[in-house]
């Protein structure tokens, strides 16, 4: 069997409040392979940013990882020491976090904050920092007088394309971008989404693409995973994710989604998402479900292989 | 002569100072807008545009919230700015809003309760108690809201669609005629916005209630709304009846924009690339077209004057020296 460059297996990852334990990821197992762009969609509170932050062990207290395994290129992240996961991060795994175009720093230049990405994980002379910070700004589409700018002279696309650079700056083999396209004026997101795809091409790099938004996942991932309260309920190629979602949930979700093609009518989803305090015995979606049966409030379903690399976690499949 | 609109925006300017001692700037947020909402049937409209178009700013003149630099807001062939007493009592009356966030009009101290007995008491909606409780529970239903789930409850406790759906119900309670909503669902999860979506077409048919539905997502302004309003850094660019103005839009810009709308749907992905370069846009006082640097048939004239909105068929019109003059709809 080929070795899946990113494997995730029955992650936990929770959060200690004063009120108990928040379950946000709870037992979620997905695959990314070498040169994919591999989307995770799912509601707001559904886990999917505890996910990515659980893969590079970013999670902060209260939140911590449980139990499960995450293993690159065969290793277990888990089992890392501190030193190790750290050159690791960036090299080989990069992130680019929810909202990071706020994050730049307002009084540093784009060029020197690329070159402290590179800095902070590898020891480069300066010459080659500022060659390299040229060379990505190119990459990504924008004119090189950047590199001398502040943050606040860029547009919030720009400003989004200069994160991009600095989480590639070291052509890691894995990209996690949560959300990188949200806030986006319409245009701008189509032109950050194209440089997202073509890193794929040029650098040969998988991008794990965290998003809410279902459009942006038909139109350049090529697997996803659909999670529901902290599970991955689906997991299959986009095409047959929106051409036949399996899972109830999947399903609901593609006939909630309006498009400039047809003026068809949409269905919402009554009821909201379980507490992840206290999630619902059986299926987490089972109080919503419009298929649910009597098992369903009993027994949680597993996350099942029906075809090859197709995956659904639901009682109405298999057996 | 026709019946007197609804609503009728005619010129409408908005400027905001941004500084500079001697010599003033000015950001023109609003610039030389006008249209129209009949009286005669109930229509959704939509104002369309990407961040910064001046349709919030837009919004918030109709409702009153800021003044115009200059031009008039006629509601019922009666500016509002010159309004007495009596007649703004009657369009806050009529001209009901929602906005983008929930939360943000519940005080979390009070249960939902109180935000839809206000509006009862302060327009003496309801003789009695009896009369509150059923004007509330008729609202909550009309917008698809049980009211012991929300009845009694603080506003942290309902999800962000029920409460978005709370102040739907709020509006509803005084039965406008005209509904402005700032972008209602953008901060709805998408299983939910549907529900509210249906719940606003609902209004229109129900109560006869036309909607100003003001949001930057074009797929939403399609599955919505009657007409549209495109906007672009404060000018219309292109307006009309949505299934013309989205399936064949005339303006460059707007072309550009329903090009790079993601589709749901994987066998029709972007195809071929855009030009990434000169995607960057620059503010301040301009002459020519707002879509000049980037336009591929931008010629001389667009340079020089600000092109007018044109009527090229019944119901679309477009502010662009080229497209009425390219016989090719599409």
């Amino acid at each position: 069997m080929t070795q899946h460059l990113l494997e995730v297996e029955d992650l936990r990852a929770y959060y200690k409040t004063p009120v108990g334990v928040v379950k946000a990821v709870d037992g979620a197992s997905v695959t990314v392979e070498k040169e994919e762009v591999f989307g995770v969609a799912g509601e707001s509170g559904c886990g999917k940013s505890t996910l990515a932050k659980a893969v590079l062990r970013l999670l902060k207290p209260p939140g911590y990882i449980h139990s499960g395994k995450i293993l690159f290129k065969g290793a277990d992240l888990l089992n890392l020491g501190e030193e190790d996961l750290r050159k690791l991060r960036w090299s080989q795994i990069s992130y680019i976090p929810q909202s990071s175009m706020n994050a730049l720093n307002p009084a540093m230049r784009i060029k020197d904050q690329i070159a402290d990405a590179i800095l902070a994980h590898e020891n480069w002379p300066k010459d080659k920092t500022e060659e390299r910070a040229a060379q990505l700004l190119k990459m990504v589409g924008l004119p090189e007088r950047c590199a001398r700018m502040y943050p606040h002279e860029l547009s919030g696309g720009m400003k989004q394309r200069s994160v991009i650079d600095m989480a590639i700056a070291l052509n890691p083999e894995l990209i996690i971008a949560d959300e990188p396209t949200t806030a986006l004026d319409v245009v701008i997101q189509r032109a950050v989404l194209q440089v997202i795809a073509g890193i794929k091409e040029r650098l040969g790099a998988s991008i794990m693409l965290i998003t809410h938004d279902m459009a942006v996942h038909a139109e350049i991932t090529d697997r996803m995973a659909v999670m529901y309260a902290g599970k991955v309920v689906e997991v299959g190629s986009t095409h047959d994710i929106f051409k036949n979602p399996l899972h109830p949930y999947s399903d609901a979700l593609m006939s909630a989604i309006p498009t400039i093609e047809e003026r068809r009518e949409l269905k919402g989803l009554s009821g909201r998402p379980p507490s992840l305090l206290n999630p619902p015995p059986g299926c987490r979606f089972h109080p919503r479900c419009p298929r649910a049966m009597e098992k369903c409030s009993r027994e949680d379903p597993m996350l099942q292989e029906l075809s090859p690399g197709r995956l659904v976690a639901c009682h109405l499949y298999g057996e | 002569m026709a019946d007197t609109p609804l609503l009728e925006i005619k010129n409408l300017t908005k400027r905001f100072p941004l500084g500079g001692f001697l010599k003033k700037k000015y950001l023109t947020a609003v610039d030389n807008v006008s249209f129209e909402i009949p009286e005669d049937k109930p229509i959704i409209t939509t104002l369309a545009g990407e961040s910064g178009s001046g349709k919030t700013t837009l919004s918030r003149l109709i409702l009153g919230l800021i003044s115009p630099t200059s031009g008039e807001i006629k509601y019922r062939g009666k500016n509002i700015q010159e309004m007495l007493k009596r007649d703004r009592l009657t369009y806050i009356k009529e001209v009901q809003a929602v906005f983008q966030d929930p939360y943000e009009i519940y005080n979390p101290f009070y249960k939902v309760d109180r935000l839809l007995t206000t509006p009862i008491k302060k327009f003496k909606l309801a003789s009695h108690g009896q009369e509150t409780h059923k004007l509330i529970d008729d609202a909550l239903e009309a917008v698809g809201l049980t009211p012991e789930r929300v009845l009694g409850k603080y506003p942290h406790q309902l999800s962000g669609g029920e409460a978005q759906r709370v102040t739907i119900a709020r509006a509803l309670l005084t039965r406008p005629k005209l509904l402005v909503a700032d972008e209602p669902v953008s901060m709805v999860d998408m299983s939910l916005r549907a529900g509210i979506l249906n719940v606003l077409l609902d209004l229109k048919e129900k109560f006869g209630m036309s909607i100003l539905f003001v949001t930057h997502d074009l797929s939403v302004a399609y599955y919505l709304s009657d007409n549209i309003i495109m906007l672009n850094r404060g000018r219309i660019v292109e307006m009309g009846d949505v299934e013309k103005v989205i399936k064949t839009p005339l303006h460059p810009y707007v072309r550009v924009l329903m090009g790079s709308i993601p589709l749901p749907n994987p066998d029709h992905r972007w195809k071929e690339k855009i030009e990434l370069s000169g995607l960057e846009e620059q503010m301040g006082v301009r002459h020519g077209c707002i879509f000049l640097e980037r336009c591929p048939h931008a010629e001389e004239e667009c340079e020089g004057s600000m092109p007018e909105l044109i009527e090229v068929e019944p119901d679309h019109l477009v502010a662009c020296h080229y497209a009425p003059k390219s016989s090719d709809l599409e």
